[in-house]
C-alpha cells in the first residue's frame, strides 16, 4: 500500500541547516490503521506534507499501491487538525468538494455526500453553513469528507487535537465504529498514546531532532474495539512501553 | 420587534440632526441673513424639483445608464487584471507599482485629455468612469487574495485541487467580501465621475443640466441636482450592499450597532 523508503529531509532558515527527518522506513498494509506518536516538534507535520506532494524530500521515495509518487500531489485524503471546511458551502457541499477534487462527477458526489450524512446520523446538518457546527461536529464532518474521498490511504493530522477531552473520547469511538466497518488504510498523527492504542493495528514511536523511527509496536487488541479497553492490564502494559520509549527520547 | 426598535434608535438622531439643519438653514434664508438667489431654501429646492421633476428625471436616466455602463465596466476589468495579476505574478510585480502610481492622476486632469482623443460622444465618458472605477476593485481583490487562510489552503493542496480548483473554491469566496468593499468604494467614485465627465459636453445628464442651470441663475434647480445626485449615489452603494447580502450568506449576520 503506501511505502516510504529511506526518506529524509531538511530545511535551511536563516543560513542554518536543520534536518528534520532522517531516513525515515515507515509502511502501510492495505486496510491497515497505522498511528505516529512523538515529541512535538519531531516532523510528523513535515512528513505528511511529504506524502501529500507539498515539499520535496531531499532523499528517499514514496510509493503508493506499487506506484511512486515522491512529489506527487492528489493521491492521498486527507483529514487536518483543523476541520479545514470552507466557510461558504453547507456541510454537504464541503464533502462533495473534495470528491470533485478527486476527478468525481458534481450530482454523484452530492448524492453520496447525501447518503452519508444520513447513514452517520449528521442528515440535519447536510445544509447548514460550517459556522453553526459545534468542533466534534466539524471533524466528524472533516472525516466524512476524507473517508469518502476515492483516494485509498487516509492521513489524519492530530484530528482531535483541538478538542475537549470528552468530546474526544466520544470522536475517537465514533472513528472507530464508522472505520472498522469501512476499513481504509490510515496513517494518523497523534500526540496521545490512549488514541494511538485505541484506534490502531501499529504504532510508529518517532524520535526528535531530527526524526527518526525508534520502534514499532503492534496493538495486538481485536476489533471491534470497545470503549473499556483502557482498563484491560495489556493496554496498559503497552501504554507504559511507548511512554518509556518517548521518555527515552528526552521530551513529552 | 426588538430589531424594529434597535433600527428605530439608530434612525432618529441622524434623522432629527438632518431635520434640525434644515429648519436652521431655511430660516436663515427666510430672514434674509444671506440672499435667496445666492443659497436657495430648502423648501424652494423641494419645489424646484417637484416642478422640474420630469426634466431630471429625464437627465437622471442618462446620467444613470453612464454611470452603470461605467460601473459594470470598471467592475469587470478591475475584476479581470487582479486575476491576471493574481495568476501570473511577473505580472503582478511588474504592474502593481505602475497602477498605484497612475492613481494619483486625478480624474479632473484625466476627463478633458480623453474628450480631446475621443471626441464628446459616450465612449470618452464610459472610459472615464471605467478608469475610476476598475482601481479600487483590483486593489481590493488583490489585497483579499493575498490572505487566504493557511489551514484552508493547507489542504486544498493536500487533496490535489489545481490552480483554477483552489481559485474557484477557496481564493475567490476568500476574496469576496473585500471585493465588495471596493465595489461599494467605486460605487460612489461612478456617479461623481459621470457628472464630471457630463460637464465637459453639457447636453444631457445631470452634470450637464447643473452646469446650465448654474449658467442661468437658477441656484433651486442646481442644489435639486445636487441633491439627486446624492442620492444616485447612495442608491447605487445601497444596491451593492445588498448584492453583498445575497451572494455572502455563510457567516452569521452581524448586529448593527
Amino acid at each position: 500500500m503506501l511505502e516510504l523508503k529511506g526518506v529524509s529531509k531538511s530545511f535551511v532558515t536563516n543560513g542554518e541547516r536543520h534536518e528534520v527527518l532522517r531516513n525515515i522506513n515507515l509502511s502501510v498494509k492495505d486496510g491497515e490503521f497505522v498511528s505516529m506518536i512523538g515529541p512535538s516538534g519531531s516532523g510528523k507535520t513535515t512528513l505528511f506534507q511529504l506524502i501529500g506532494g507539498l515539499n520535496e524530500l531531499d532523499t528517499g521515495e514514496i510509493w503508493l499501491e506499487g506506484n511512486n509518487i515522491t512529489g506527487e500531489r492528489g493521491h492521498i485524503a486527507y483529514m487536518p487538525q483543523q476541520a479545514s471546511l470552507l466557510p461558504w458551502y453547507s456541510v454537504k457541499r464541503n464533502i462533495a468538494l473534495a470528491l470533485q477534487i478527486a476527478g468525481a462527477g458534481k450530482k454523484e458526489a452530492q448524492q453520496q455526500a447525501e447518503q452519508w450524512l444520513e447513514r452517520v446520523g449528521l442528515a440535519e446538518y447536510s445544509d447548514e453553513y460550517p459556522y453553526k457546527l459545534s468542533g466534534g461536529m466539524s471533524q466528524r464532518v472533516s472525516f466524512l469528507r476524507a473517508l469518502l474521498s476515492p483516494q485509498k490511504l487516509m492521513l489524519l493530522d492530530e484530528p482531535f487535537g483541538a478538542l475537549d477531552a470528552l468530546t474526544r473520547l466520544h470522536m475517537q469511538q465514533w472513528l472507530l465504529s464508522i472505520w472498522e466497518q469501512n476499513r481504509r488504510s490510515v496513517l494518523l498523527v497523534t500526540h496521545s498514546i490512549d488514541e494511538a492504542l485505541m484506534l490502531s493495528d501499529r504504532i510508529v514511536v518517532l524520535s526528535s531532532h531530527p526524526a527518526t523511527v525508534v520502534q514499532e509496536v503492534s496493538v495486538p487488541f481485536d476489533r471491534p474495539r470497545s470503549g473499556e479497553l483502557w482498563s484491560t492490564a495489556e493496554f496498559n502494559e503497552l501504554k507504559q512501553l511507548i511512554y518509556g520509549l518517548l521518555q527515552a527520547q528526552g521530551a513529552g | 420587534m426588538d430589531s424594529r426598535k434597535r433600527l428605530w434608535s439608530s434612525i432618529w438622531p441622524p434623522a432629527l440632526m438632518l431635520l434640525l439643519i434644515f429648519i436652521v438653514w431655511e430660516l436663515i434664508v427666510r430672514y434674509e441673513l444671506v440672499y435667496s438667489w445666492l443659497i436657495p431654501s430648502p423648501i424652494g429646492v423641494g419645489q424646484e424639483m417637484i416642478n422640474s421633476w420630469s426634466r431630471l428625471m429625464e437627465h437622471w436616466l442618462a446620467t444613470m445608464q453612464l454611470t452603470l455602463l461605467g460601473f459594470v465596466g470598471g467592475a469587470l476589468s478591475g475584476i479581470a487584471l487582479a486575476m491576471l495579476l493574481h495568476f501570473i505574478p511577473i505580472i503582478r510585480r511588474a504592474m502593481y507599482p505602475v497602477l498605484i502610481l497612475s492613481q494619483n492622476i486625478p480624474v479632473i486632469v484625466i476627463a478633458p485629455i480623453l474628450t480631446m482623443l475621443l471626441g464628446f460622444g459616450m465612449l470618452p465618458k464610459v472610459l472615464l468612469i471605467v478608469l475610476v472605477c476598475f482601481f479600487p476593485i483590483c486593489i481590493a481583490m488583490l489585497g483579499g487574495l493575498a490572505q487566504i487562510d493557511y489551514s484552508l489552503n493547507n489542504y486544498m493542496r493536500m487533496i490535489g485541487s489545481n490552480k483554477w480548483q483552489t481559485f474557484i473554491h477557496l481564493e475567490l469566496p476568500s476574496a469576496l467580501s473585500n471585493v465588495f468593499s471596493g465595489l461599494k468604494i467605486a460605487a460612489s467614485y461612478s456617479v461623481l465621475s459621470a457628472v464630471v465627465a457630463e460637464w465637459l459636453s453639457p447636453k444631457v445628464g445631470l452634470g450637464g443640466f447643473m452646469i446650465l442651470s448654474s449658467r442661468g441663475y437658477m441656484p433651486e434647480r442646481v442644489f435639486a441636482t445636487v441633491l439627486l445626485i446624492v442620492m444616485t449615489s447612495l442608491l447605487l452603494f445601497w444596491l451593492v450592499t445588498l448584492l453583498e447580502r445575497l451572494c455572502i450568506r455563510w457567516r452569521p449576520r452581524k448586529e448593527a450597532s
